[in-house]
Formats: structure tokens, C-alpha cells, sequence
């Protein structure tokens, strides 16, 4: 059959010329020359009125797939010119990648209350709430109902700040607020942490300031040990430092607890070797801690033969500065911004 | 306290037990070691140790007991001599320019021969000539032509003391040619002692908790004296008015005492211990308060007997009467007060009890007898007298912390007899002892449930009174019950049986050892769980703040009026309430709880203006308000925020920067408020001093202010060294925010159909708030007015004079359907319409 033949050759011609064409200006003119109105393909399917009614299926279907076969080809060709096309555009356009970008302000918190955060978060997950209770205290609540009376040799381990109104200082501790929690909740039992700024009577130097933050804890209920002291504290410092840091406990004195313990954390910067962090001995102080004394369970309602309970306190700021080699405390209230944007 | 180790050793067996050791374990038991000074023993290896190392050891072959045969001159120098010496090996000539060699020359061989401590070449010891401690090494040098490569040393060059005067003579027995550090080498702990533990602040009770931690025995002291002169009775009489204050009073009398100095040994371990040793009988009574712990007061009885008019003098202890004063040993006059105790007699006081004795009736040069004081005295009432007079000795550290009045005979006994044996004399038998306020050594009991309830720690009553026991407690076990009596060296064990429980809970812990204490965790009744409403509020503002690229700041609370009055204009005058002033400021410009958050602001801007040029701040924090109901001022919870300098951030690409403005800093507050999805939210012109009178805006929600936001007062901002930029600023008071921010809020449903969009502008007067415009269109737009957006505010001639044209993007929106042109074209034309009613405006076309 002619016709099918003369298809073959439409088909096969027009491939061969698309694969000559290289712009778009050939291109329109192959599609007029092999898909236009005057082109061999249309003529064939003008011609099939003028075949048999056997043969007209067959070359109806022949000359539709070469229809696609070319305008498929086409389209390729097409998208072929129209990416080397792009690709010659974008070879001119190049950016020095390595210029700075343009500076974003990036909010920060302030480094202590970043650690503040962690230690919440710590406490939370082991069921502590926070509670916070005022600064400006009345010395009842920041001595004698913890166990301090007036003229108690114990007072001299705070430099308090009096205020000039009787009975009025800034708090030296944020232990008045394990009063104030257990006067609050009495008989409930307790698990919070006590977060705060406190106020002492100190020269202003790089180790000490006059004014700085503690976080207090207090866990009363009918069944609290020592034992359940270090482990928590250890809990603590494990996810604080790290999770193999080892602790110790020390004796101490605390009026408002006893037995009293010093918490010492294996020094995180040389793993417990000696390092100047840790002055050569291989241990951080890191909190003060004990058994809620008697008087102090009393002050708040408790009855000790029936309860016991533990607290303990411990400094962000020191914290912050072991965790970041910061050398002088002055740093965090000067709020240098040279500072402040390295946290 | 500073305890030598050799000291130590009188009471306790140390063998076998190392220095580290015993530091480690002293320290683990609340008896914290902060420096160890090595005197000749060996320096712990390593360099990691639990306390500071001072001191220099002795090296055993180069530093050793040697004995001088002879001391001769030295031929080219009167000021030299020249040493015969036998330092058990061979004989050496040694020079040395020793004063208390000098009396020895030409004297020919002597004998006994001199023992001293030799220093062999190459010896590593203190430099005696240099100032403070300076360590030389020993080398051969050519001195006034005698060649010298060793030396006879001074208790400075050994590091035992300061004492440089002339070499260290040691006992005839001494045997020569042994190490010296062997001989007479040793370590001083300084230990820290807390309050509970005064009981320790003596070398017994070091030795003590070493005893009990180590389950070695205690050797008590001798506190028995050889007397041999007639019956004390008689001689002296005590009278007591105020037993409460002073349970008891010892005192004893010795006579013929010779005053010299102490023995070379005596003054060498008072040295160690921090004491400046006097003469045989003052350092008798230091001796004894470091020993045992009962401080003693030494009165020479001659000039008491004196004053009583040649008779038996009587001890009067009293408080002082009103206007009294006292002069004492250190020659100051101090005013009394009426609660203070004084030890006095007929004539008049003489003492601060407890303190300080007087200048009348100290012991001279020329005492020969001596009535020797050992009482016992309120320490609250010590602590009241130290208060006042703001002056400390040994004696009253003591007596202010707590002393058991037990230890007053021994303590006088103790003293008689190293009177004696120091000073010669006779010691008159008996003591007169007036007790008139005994002291009840409490018993306290507890079981093993005790111990395990409060510790977590299983033991048997037996275990739990052997553990008392090594402390000195006197148990008894009956069933599951110890019963424990405080031994009669502390005052800390309290007499109420709940504490007192605690007390010996704690001694059970300490020696158990806490190391030996299991952790565990918390397995007790969970409390009812809280939140903490206005922590998580203020923390959530600060995530807001944050967010928007500040920087959060946190100050001092402590501030001055003069500090705070400069965030104000000149001539407003600040808020008359008074503030919570300090009564005792560390620090002349903090002695005031600040009443404003701006001030603290405004002082770190001023730190950082020239560190950058823009600055971005936030602080959330108290000021402190005088309060109507008491005392104790309100402390209310504010948030500060203050931008200034270019709106971006320095760039290598920028042209000229544009500054932050009012608008910037509104609309950091209107993301803070959309944050915490405050709606309902106004900004009214406000006339905070502060702020510039028409850059300055109140944030209302109702009635209700929650802050105020604007730019510097240009007044303030110029009290200030501050860059020049405006200062946009806002304060807000927090607990109103709280208030006002709704508990939760409800999600509007996300646009199903299609937005039609629209720009109107309208022109109005100048003077018209756009708050009020958008105010109009948003409520006659009801709900299907999605959103309005100011795009565009415009000014121009073919405005007219007083116009202005604002341009509002509309967004009209249905929840349930597509809008047709109708219904958007009724809406505009009602909004359009009360515009130009309500507002004067007119459409811009």
C-alpha cells in the first residue's frame, strides 16, 4: 500500500530534519513544513477520503502515530533548545558564596535564666513544681522560723542586708519560701523548687556579688531519706552535667537542716584529673543540701515524728559559670552585650 | 583552727593512717581540711588533692639532727662563727652568724654538745633573710674567705615559724644524724569549723572525730595537778549574780611561778596553731583553750589582794552597771552596756567575761602569783556584748559558740599543772568552784526505724549505740530502743526529744559515713500537682521577646533615688512614696529597692551605647512599691523594652540606615500582645514624663492600662550618655497583661471560598487618629470584613492644607459562601458611608 509506504518516509523524513534544526526560528519552520496545513502528513490525511473503506482504517491509524511520533519529537527538541538555552543564561551568573550574610538580630535569654530553664525543666520531670515567694522578707521567715533565732551563732554565716523599717531585710536565702510552701500546702505533701534573687551584705569582686539567684528545693511527705536526697541531687547532676558524673556528699551545717550536706560533681572539665576549674581537686561544689531540721517542719505545720523531708540550694550563676568557664561574676548584671551574645 | 598533726598525736594513734586520708575523711565528716601546711613530712604525690598544699618538706638525707662540738671564731669576721659540727657521718665546720651561738665561742668542746638541725648542700629550704617565703637552694659559696656549703637552720628556714632570730636548738636527746623531718617533721590541718561544730575547735576534739572515724582509741588528757601549797580555800572567794549568765566559775591558785619564756616546744606548736606565743604563763592559758577547748584568764593574785586592801579578795561576776566602761588588755576603753557580763571584785571590774581581760590585773614580768581563771558563760549573751563592741579573741570565739561548763575544772587543773612544770611555783591544793547553774547532759532516744525513716538506712540498735558510743555518747540498749547521754564536752545536743533525735541522726550519718548511704529515688506520695500560672506567663513573654530578636537583660534591684530621678525630666518631681532603703548599703549608689524598671534599663543602655550602635533590650523583673498594709512593699512583676540605633543590623550591602522609630518598637509590642492573643488592645496618646509628650502612646485593654511605649524624653535621653539616636522604650506592668490575656483562645476557621480584595483610601484631617479610621471600618464591616491593613499614609498639596490620605487594603470574606458583587458592593458602600458621616472623610478616587 502506497500510502502506509509514504508515511513511513513523512515520518521518517521529518525526524531526520527536526534533528537538524537548532533554534527556535528552524523549529517553527519544521512544524510548518512537517505539521502544517500544506504539510505531507496532512495531505495524507486529506487523501483518505480517496481510499477503500478497507484501507482507511489502516492508514488512518499510521498517519495518527506519526502525527504523535513528530509532535512528541518536537516537543523534546523543545525543551532541549529551551534548557541549554537556560544553562548558557545562568552560566554568567555566579555569587561570591562566600560573603556574609545579612545579620538577622537573634534574640537571646539571659545566661542565667537560660540555666535556670534547665534546672525547672530538670525538676519538673521529677514531679517539682516552682514556687516563689517574696525578696523583701521579714527576718522571722529568713531566720527564726528556719531555725536561726536572734543571736544565734548561726546568723553569722549570712551578711545580711537590714532595711531600715524594723524587722524588714532582703532575703538572704530563698529558704523563707520552704516556709511559705509548707504553711501554704500543710498538710499536703511537697516536691517544689524555689527559684529567686538574694541579697547579701558582700563586697562586689569577681567571685561574689550582692545580689544573685538561688534555687531552693523542698520535698516533704511521710516516707523522704537521706538516700532519696542523694539520689535525686544525683538524678539532677547526672542530666545536668552529664550522665556519668559522679557526686559526693559532704557534711555540713545548714541550721535549717540535719543532717546538712555539701554536694560536690566530679569536675566536668577534667573529668575528676585536677584541673584549675576544680583548683586541683578534682571536685565542683555545687549545692548545699539535708534533712529539713524539726524546727523547720514545725514552722510549717509539719509534725516531724510523722513526716520527713529534704531541701536544698544551689547557686545558677555558679552553675553557669562552671558550665561556661566564666571567671568573673560581674559579668551577668554588667550585661555587656559582648557578653550577653555569646550565650 | 590550724592542728598540727603532732599535737594531734597526744590524744590519737595516727600510725599507718596517711595524710590524705585522714584529710579525705575529716573532710567527708563535715570537718572540711581547706590547706594543709607541710612542716618536714613529705608532700602527698600528685597534684590532685582535696586541699591546698603549703609548706616544704624536708628532704631525709640532706636535713638531719646534728650536734655542734664546738663553736669557734671566725677569722675574718667578729659577727661570724665558725661551727665544729657532727652530723653523724663526719665532722663538717659550718659558719653561721646565729646570735644564740655567740655565748658558745671559744667556750672550746662542749658538752653536752648543741643539737640543731643541720641543712647538708643542695638542700631546698626557706630563704631566713628574704621577706615572707621565699625557697633557696643551698650551694657552696666562699663567705669572708671561709668556704660554706651547709648551714644550721632557723625555725624560719624549715618553715617552722617566722623565728629568724637565731637557730633552732633541739632537746639534748635528739638523736644525731637521724632525718629531721623523722625526728620532729610535721603537717598542720586548717580545718574549717562550722557552728555546729565548735565543740572541735580544739586539738582533743580533732582528735576526737579522728578517733571515732578511725575506731581508734582517745586518749584523754591529764587534767590532774601535783599540789602541794595550803588549801585554796580562804585564799579567794567567788560570788556569782547572775548564774543564767555565768553557770559556773573555776579557779585555782599557784605561787612563786618564775615568768619567762615557754619551752622551745611549747612555743613552736602554739606557732603551728596560729598563736604568737608571751611567756610561760599567758601561753599556758592559749595552751589549754587549744588543747582542750576551755579558754583560761590568768589574774595575778598579788594585785588582787591589793586591791582588796591586803585580804582575801573576792571574784565578783556581774553585769554592767549603766554608763560603765572597762579598759582592757589592748589598753582600749570600751563603753558597756547593762547585759554585759564583767568579772569584777570589790574595788571594780576587771574583765569583759569571756572577751577580754583587763589591763589592772593582768599577769607582768614581775607576777610571781597567780590566780587562775576557767568559767563558763551564756554564749548568747557573749554574742550580744561581741555585737556591740565588734571585737573578737580566741577566747570569746569560743565562749560565743558554746562551751560545756564541765570543761572549766579540767580545763583550770590542766593549767595549774603546766604552770608548774613550765614556770616552777607551787600549786595550792584544791579549786574553788562555784556551779551554781548545772548543766543537764540530755538523753535522748531512737530506734532503728528512726534511723531508717530519716536515713534510709538499715541498722540494729546495737550498731546504731556502738556508732554513739565511738563519739563518747553513754548508750543503753533496751529492745529496739537506744537510749544515748550527750557526753559532757558538747552543748549541741538538744534536750527536746524530737530535735534532739535529729542531733544524734545526724552523728549516726557522719560516722556511718554518707559514701555509705545508698541514692535513691523519691518513692514517697507525690503532692497534688500545680502549675505555676505566672511563671509560665513570664516565661512565655519571654519566648515572645525573644523571638523578635531581643536580647534579655537582667539588673541590679538594688539603686539609689538620685539614679532613678534621672529617668525624669528636670522639674517633674518623682512619685513622693517613700522606697525600701538598706540600713547598711554595701555600696553608696545601691541602698534602695528600685521603683522602676526604666532606670535599670536606661543604665545598661548607657554601658553598651558606645559598644553598639543598635541596641535591643528586654528585662522581666520586680520594682518594689511601699505598701499600705505593712512593712513589706508590694513587689510587683514588670517588663521593660527599649530599642535604638539602625532599624538593620550593619551590612556590607546597606546604604545609609534607617533608625528605629516609634513604629518599629509598636510593632514589637503588637506581636508581643497578638502573642498572647490579647485582643480589644488600644493606643491612646499618653503623658508619661518620660517619654516624648507626642511620641508616646498608653496600651489599654477596656479601661485598664497595661503599659506605655514611646520614644525618650529628649530632656531624659540628654541626662544620659547615650548615642543619638532616639530611645524607643516600653514598660509594661506584667500581672495587668496576665489579667488581660484570655486563659485559651479559639481557632477562627481557615477561608473555604475565595477573598475579594479591595484598596480604599479615604482623605481625613490631619488630626484624626488612624486608630479611630480603621476602629470605624472593622466594626461597620462586621465579620465579613476579614481584614484591613493600613498600606499607605500620604500627604501632598492636592490634598489640601490639614489633609492626610490613608489607604487601607480590605479583605472581604464569607465563611460559607462565595461573595457576590452585590453584597461587596453594599459593604463598601455603608462603610464609605459612615466614614464620610462619622469621620468627615471623603473618598479618594
Amino acid at each position: 500500500m502506497d500510502t502506509l509506504k509514504q508515511l513511513d518516509q513523512i515520518e521518517k523524513d521529518g525526524l531526520a530534519a527536526l534533528a537538524a534544526a537548532s533554534d527556535e526560528e528552524a523549529l517553527a519552520a519544521w512544524r510548518t513544513a512537517h505539521l502544517g496545513r500544506k504539510s505531507g502528513l496532512m495531505a495524507a490525511f486529506d487523501g483518505m477520503k480517496d481510499l477503500t473503506k478497507e484501507e482507511r482504517p489502516l492508514v488512518g491509524r499510521r498517519a495518527n502515530e506519526v502525527k504523535q511520533a513528530l509532535e512528541s519529537a518536537l516537543e523534546k527538541k523543545q525543551s532541549a533548545l529551551r534548557m541549554a538555552a537556560l544553562e548558557a543564561s545562568l552560566s554568567g551568573e555566579h555569587l561570591d558564596v562566600s560573603l556574609p550574610g545579612r545579620a538577622q538580630p537573634l534574640g537571646r535569654l539571659h545566661p542565667v535564666n537560660q540555666t535556670l530553664r534547665r534546672i525547672y525543666a530538670i525538676f519538673a520531670e521529677m514531679g517539682f513544681q516552682v514556687y516563689r515567694s517574696r525578696e523583701v522578707e521579714s527576718d522571722d521567715y529568713n531566720f527564726t522560723f528556719l531555725n536561726i533565732p536572734a543571736h544565734h551563732p548561726a546568723r553569722d554565716m549570712w551578711d545580711t542586708f537590714h532595711t531600715d523599717r524594723e524587722g524588714v531585710i532582703l532575703r538572704t536565702h530563698t529558704s523563707p519560701g520552704q516556709i511559705h510552701a509548707m504553711r501554704e500546702y500543710c498538710p499536703e505533701t511537697i516536691r517544689v523548687i524555689l527559684p529567686g534573687m538574694v541579697y547579701r551584705y558582700e563586697q562586689v569582686t569577681t567571685r561574689s556579688e550582692m545580689q544573685f539567684n538561688q534555687v531552693e528545693g523542698l520535698a516533704v511527705g511521710p516516707n523522704i531519706t537521706f538516700g532519696d536526697l542523694k539520689g535525686t541531687l544525683t538524678d539532677f547532676a547526672r542530666r545536668l552535667f552529664n550522665p556519668q558524673v559522679r557526686t559526693r556528699f559532704r557534711a555540713s551545717h545548714f541550721p535549717f537542716t540535719e543532717p546538712s550536706a555539701e554536694m560536690d560533681v566530679e569536675c566536668f572539665v577534667c573529668m575528676g584529673d585536677g584541673c584549675s576549674v576544680c583548683k586541683g581537686t578534682g571536685w565542683l561544689e555545687i549545692l548545699g543540701s539535708g534533712m529539713v531540721h524539726p524546727t523547720v517542719l514545725r514552722a510549717g505545720g509539719y509534725d516531724p515524728e510523722q513526716v520527713s523531708g529534704f531541701a536544698f540550694g544551689m547557686g545558677p550563676e555558679r552553675i553557669t559559670m562552671l558550665l561556661h568557664r566564666i571567671t568573673d561574676i560581674r559579668h551577668f548584671w554588667r550585661n555587656d552585650v559582648r557578653f550577653l551574645e555569646q550565650f | 583552727m590550724r592542728a598540727p598533726l603532732s599535737w594531734i598525736k597526744d590524744y590519737v594513734d595516727l600510725d599507718g593512717i596517711s595524710i590524705e586520708e585522714l584529710a579525705h575523711r575529716l573532710t567527708m565528716a563535715g570537718l572540711e581540711i581547706e590547706e594543709i601546711t607541710f612542716v618536714g613530712l613529705p608532700l602527698p604525690p600528685g597534684d590532685k588533692h582535696d586541699f591546698k598544699v603549703e609548706g616544704i618538706e624536708w628532704a631525709r638525707d640532706k636535713i638531719v639532727v646534728a650536734e655542734v662540738r664546738e663553736v669557734g671564731p671566725h677569722p675574718n669576721a667578729d659577727r661570724l662563727t665558725l661551727c665544729r659540727l657532727h652530723d653523724g657521718d663526719g665532722e663538717h665546720t659550718v659558719l653561721t652568724g646565729a646570735p644564740n651561738l655567740f655565748p658558745y665561742k671559744g667556750q672550746g668542746p662542749l658538752d653536752p654538745p648543741l643539737k640543731v638541725a643541720y641543712a647538708r648542700e643542695g638542700t631546698t629550704l626557706y630563704d631566713g633573710h628574704a621577706e615572707g617565703w621565699q625557697l633557696m637552694t643551698l650551694k657552696k659559696a666562699l663567705i669572708r674567705g671561709v668556704e660554706s656549703y651547709s648551714m644550721v637552720c632557723s625555725e624560719k628556714e624549715l618553715g617552722i615559724s617566722e623565728e629568724h632570730e637565731g637557730i633552732l636548738f633541739l632537746p639534748e636527746d635528739a638523736p644525731t644524724g637521724i632525718p629531721l623531718a623523722d625526728y620532729m617533721g610535721d603537717a598542720v590541718l586548717d580545718i574549717a569549723i562550722t557552728p555546729n561544730i565548735a565543740r572541735n575547735a580544739n586539738i582533743l576534739g580533732v582528735a576526737r572525730e579522728i578517733a571515732a572515724l578511725f575506731e581508734r582509741e582517745l586518749k584523754q588528757p591529764d587534767t590532774a595537778f601535783k599540789a602541794e601549797g595550803s588549801p585554796v580555800a580562804g585564799q579567794f572567794k567567788i560570788q556569782i549574780e547572775n548564774p543564767e549568765l555565768n553557770p559556773r566559775f573555776v579557779a585555782g591558785l599557784i605561787r612563786d611561778v618564775k615568768i619567762q619564756p615557754s619551752p622551745g616546744w611549747v612555743q613552736r606548736r602554739l606557732r603551728l596553731a596560729g598563736q604568737r606565743p608571751i611567756n610561760n604563763i599567758v601561753d599556758v592559758t592559749n595552751y589549754v583553750m587549744l588543747d582542750i577547748g576551755q579558754p583560761l584568764h590568768a589574774f595575778d593574785y598579788d594585785e588582787l589582794m591589793r586591791r582588796a586592801g591586803g585580804k582575801p579578795p573576792t571574784l565578783i561576776t556581774r553585769t554592767a552597771k549603766k554608763g560603765e566602761k572597762l579598759t582592757t588588755l589592748d589598753e582600749v576603753e570600751h563603753p558597756l552596756q547593762d547585759f554585759t557580763v564583767l568579772v569584777a571584785d570589790t574595788k571594780g571590774s576587771h574583765s569583759i567575761a569571756g572577751i577580754m581581760g583587763g589591763l589592772d590585773t593582768e599577769v607582768t614580768e614581775k607576777t610571781t602569783n597567780v590566780l587562775l581563771e576557767g568559767a563558763n558563760w551564756n554564749f548568747i549573751n557573749i554574742r550580744q556584748t561581741l555585737g556591740y563592741l565588734k571585737m573578737n579573741s580566741e577566747a570569746s570565739y569560743r565562749f560565743s559558740r558554746g562551751v560545756h561548763p564541765a570543761l572549766a575544772p579540767r580545763g583550770v587543773g590542766r593549767g595549774l599543772e603546766l604552770m608548774r612544770q613550765w614556770a616552777g611555783g607551787t600549786v595550792c591544793e584544791g579549786l574553788v568552784d562555784e556551779y551554781p547553774q548545772p548543766y543537764a547532759d540530755p538523753t535522748t532516744e531512737l530506734t532503728a526505724e528512726d534511723v531508717r525513716r530519716w536515713l534510709g538506712i538499715d541498722l540494729a540498735a546495737k550498731d546504731i549505740a556502738a556508732i554513739l558510743a565511738r563519739l563518747g555518747f553513754a548508750t543503753r540498749v533496751k529492745g529496739e530502743v537506744v537510749s544515748a547521754t550527750a557526753p559532757d564536752h558538747r552543748v549541741d545536743i538538744s534536750a527536746d526529744p524530737v530535735i534532739g533525735k535529729a542531733d544524734l541522726l545526724e552523728e549516726i550519718a557522719r560516722i556511718y559515713g554518707y559514701d555509705n548511704i545508698p541514692e535513691t529515688r523519691l518513692a514517697d506520695v507525690l503532692p497534688p500537682q500545680r502549675n505555676n500560672a505566672a511563671l509560665e506567663f513570664e516565661e512565655g513573654v519571654r519566648d515572645l521577646l525573644v523571638r523578635q530578636g531581643l536580647q534579655e537583660i537582667i539588673t541590679y534591684r538594688l539603686t539609689s533615688p538620685e539614679r532613678e530621678d534621672k529617668r525624669l525630666p528636670p522639674g517633674v518631681a518623682p512619685d513622693p512614696k517613700p522606697y525600701v532603703t538598706l540600713k547598711n548599703p554595701i555600696s553608696p549608689d545601691r541602698f534602695a529597692m528600685r521603683k522602676s524598671m526604666l532606670a535599670s534599663m536606661l543604665e545598661i543602655l548607657e554601658r553598651n551605647a558606645r559598644l553598639r550602635a543598635r541596641l535591643a533590650f528586654f528585662e522581666i523583673g520586680f520594682v518594689y512599691h511601699d505598701s499600705e498594709s505593712g512593712p513589706l512593699p508590694d513587689e510587683k512583676p514588670r517588663l521593660v523594652i527599649a530599642i535604638t540605633g539602625p532599624r538593620d543590623l550593619p551590612n556590607w550591602q546597606s546604604a545609609e540606615p534607617e533608625l528605629l522609630d516609634y513604629y518599629d518598637l509598636k510593632g514589637i509590642a503588637e506581636a508581643l500582645l497578638e502573642g498572647l492573643h490579647l485582643t480589644g488592645i488600644r493606643y491612646e496618646p499618653g503623658q508619661h514624663p518620660s517619654f516624648h509628650p507626642g511620641k508616646q502612646a498608653r496600651v489599654l485593654a477596656g479601661e485598664r492600662q497595661l503599659g506605655t511605649l514611646g520614644e525618650l524624653h529628649p530632656a531624659v535621653h540628654g541626662q544620659h550618655d547615650l548615642g543619638p539616636a532616639p530611645v524607643l522604650v516600653a514598660t509594661f506592668a506584667l500581672d495587668a497583661l496576665m489579667a488581660a490575656a484570655p486563659p485559651r483562645h479559639e481557632m477562627r476557621e481557615v477561608p473555604a471560598f475565595p477573598p475579594v480584595l479591595e484598596d480604599l483610601a479615604f482623605i481625613v484631617d490631619e488630626a484624626l487618629p488612624a486608630g479611630q479610621v480603621q476602629a470605624l471600618i472593622e466594626q461597620t464591616g462586621g465579620s465579613t470584613l476579614a481584614g484591613v491593613r493600613l498600606f499607605d499614609v500620604y500627604r501632598g498639596e492636592q490634598l489640601g492644607k490639614g489633609k492626610k490620605s490613608l489607604a487601607y487594603a480590605l479583605t472581604y470574606q464569607a465563611a460559607d459562601r462565595t461573595l457576590t458583587d452585590d453584597e461587596v458592593a453594599k459593604l463598601r458602600k455603608k462603610i464609605i458611608g459612615r466614614l464620610e458621616r462619622e469621620l468627615g472623610a471623603a473618598l479618594r478616587a
